[in-house]
């Protein structure tokens, strides 16, 4: 849309511009806010109906959460194993290196685990996700489903949606665990550590709070980077091109999505 | 019978359909011809409750659709069938999973019922032996015909057809309107094609509507549309770039610059 003709709004100079590109920039977040959030509303609508999707629902949670899991071990693994690395030297200088196990727990549990899981997903699963919708939007395949009598949001919303919110606790879950092992083998395997050390202030100082509450966090990244990705292919215009922009924006929104909400869900829930 | 009354549609500032007027009999074979970008498409899916008119009714056998809500749609929707311009099939399910589509989901059938069903679809269109592939195994003629045997698979009243020759070469052209007869013929169903292919729609319809700038600007049958006098009508169907309508973006004194 265009509020004014381009060569008015050079007359009007420099200020009137840059009000305009805001106006514009606030206009179409809030509009996409709103597309989001009456999509959630449907598919929320869509879940709670009759008959349910379980065959689909079963085949994405394959999709999302088991094909994620290698890269999410492998993540998970190395990132343990370098923060423990980190933590062992820097800590030897004012010799807290047995507090080592702590901080690889807390921060693989309250953090690391929920958000890289997060991360991995929306890059994965979402943005399959938003080229699969979209593609299937440009070919008219969801307009064939409308004419059979079949409702898109459920038929292919709502399985992917659920199956988001299922698996990414799953996945932090384990991505948490390899972490912590991840950590054990630096620590205890290349540094010589006390084995029976790392392992008690690993548990001495964790509480159930801190992995439940992370698990929680990815379960609402879950949710999110589902919903976000099947919006940006749903609405997909203009051919190969248009699914490309949706693939992107579907990882790039869902990606900033998460480390914003990251840090008043932590502040929230971690008090 | 569909009675379409005054059917307004705009896209932000492009105004597609300007108050279209159109009665369909039961049991005809209407097609609607018109330029690219003219609007078909566009009415075609009002007439199957995909897109919502800004103004204007839709009346399929009486009653609104336009009006339906949600659930009411759906379960209108189950008197149509609608094959689409690239077969619009769904790639992730095999072709006979496509065929019995809406006899597994609506209709509640078994896999074995459906599937037995659907082969039997896909014989009526002349395939045999494909209901393993995928819709990537299978060239563009084939694609509609698996379309079409979806499209009837759960025995409609109406079929739609969004130019069901358009990219086909002619004697796979010539096939498929060879079917759209049959199955006008067999299923006694009320058909609506949209298409800018005039051999195909003198070939397929009992009355041809022109659509133009938004509105319908003549309707008849093949023959007085062949010898019609509107200079407009005239210019489409016998294919003349030059005449009343003009091609958008493109002038006719054209220059040549030889440097």
């Amino acid at each position: 849309m265009r509020y004014s003709h381009p060569s008015e709004a050079g007359r009007k100079g420099f200020m009137f511009k840059l009000i305009e590109i805001m106006g514009r920039t606030i206009i179409s977040f809030s509009e996409e806010t709103g597309k989001i959030l009456v999509l959630l509303m449907q598919s929320i609508k869509q879940l709670l109906l009759p008959p349910y999707e379980i065959r689909s629902t079963f085949k994405q949670m394959l999709e999302i959460g088991v094909k994620s899991l290698p890269v999410v071990l492998i993540t998970a693994i190395f990132t343990g194993m370098v923060f423990s690395l980190q933590t062992f030297t820097g800590f030897k200088r004012f010799g807290a290196e047995t507090l080592v196990g702590t901080v690889v727990a807390l921060s693989m549990t309250r953090e690391l685990g929920p958000v890289l899981t997060g991360l991995i997903v929306a890059g994965r699963a979402g943005a399959a996700m938003a080229a699969e919708l979209g593609t299937m939007r440009v070919t008219e395949q969801i307009d064939a489903l409308e004419t059979l009598a079949t409702n898109p949001v459920k038929y292919l919303i709502v399985p992917r949606f659920i199956a988001g919110t299922l698996m990414l606790p799953a996945l932090a879950a384990v991505a948490d665990i390899t972490g912590i092992i991840g950590g054990y083998f630096v620590t205890v395997g290349l540094f010589k550590s006390s084995s029976i050390v790392y392992w008690k202030r690993t548990w001495d100082f964790l509480e159930a709070g801190d992995i439940f509450n992370g698990l929680l966090k990815a379960g609402f990244f879950g949710a999110t980077i589902s919903l976000i990705s099947c919006y940006k292919g749903f609405y997909t215009r203009g051919g190969a091109e248009g699914v490309g922009k949706a693939t992107t924006g579907a990882v790039v929104l869902s990606s900033m999505t998460i480390l914003i909400s990251d840090y008043f869900l932590s502040a929230w829930l971690f008090k | 019978m569909i009675e379409i009354v005054n059917l307004h549609k705009s896209f932000g500032k492009n105004h597609v359909l300007r108050g279209i007027d159109l009665k369909i009999e039961t049991g005809e074979s209407m097609v609607v011809i018109g330029g690219s970008g003219s609007g078909k498409s566009v009415l075609l899916k009002h007439i199957i409750g995909i897109l919502r008119p800004d103004e204007g009714q839709v009346f399929i056998d009486g009653i609104d659709i336009s009006g339906l809500h949600e659930n009411e749609l759906y379960e209108a929707r189950k008197k149509f069938g609608m094959l689409f311009q690239m077969a619009a099939l769904f790639d992730s399910l095999t072709v006979w999973e496509n065929v019995g589509f809406s006899l597994l989901r609506n209709k509640k059938m078994n896999e074995k019922e459906a599937r037995a069903l659907a082969v039997e679809k896909l014989g009526m269109v002349g395939l045999v032996g494909v209901e393993d592939l995928m819709p990537s195994e299978l060239s563009g003629g084939m694609k509609k015909r698996v379309g079409l045997a979806r499209a009837i698979a759960h025995q409609p009243e109406i079929l739609l057809y969004d130019e069901p020759t358009t990219g086909l070469d002619p004697i796979m052209a010539d096939a498929i309107n060879e079917l759209i007869i049959e199955m006008k013929k067999h299923l006694s169903v009320t058909s609506v094609a949209i298409t800018h292919d005039m051999h195909s729609a003198y070939k397929i319809a009992d009355r041809i509507a022109m659509l133009y700038e938004g509105k319908i600007i003549g309707t008849g049958t093949p023959e007085d549309i062949k010898n019609t006098d509107n200079p407009i009508v005239r210019q489409f169907v016998t294919g003349s770039a030059s005449g009343p309508i003009t091609i958008e973006g493109v002038h006719h004194e054209r220059t040549f610059n030889r440097t």
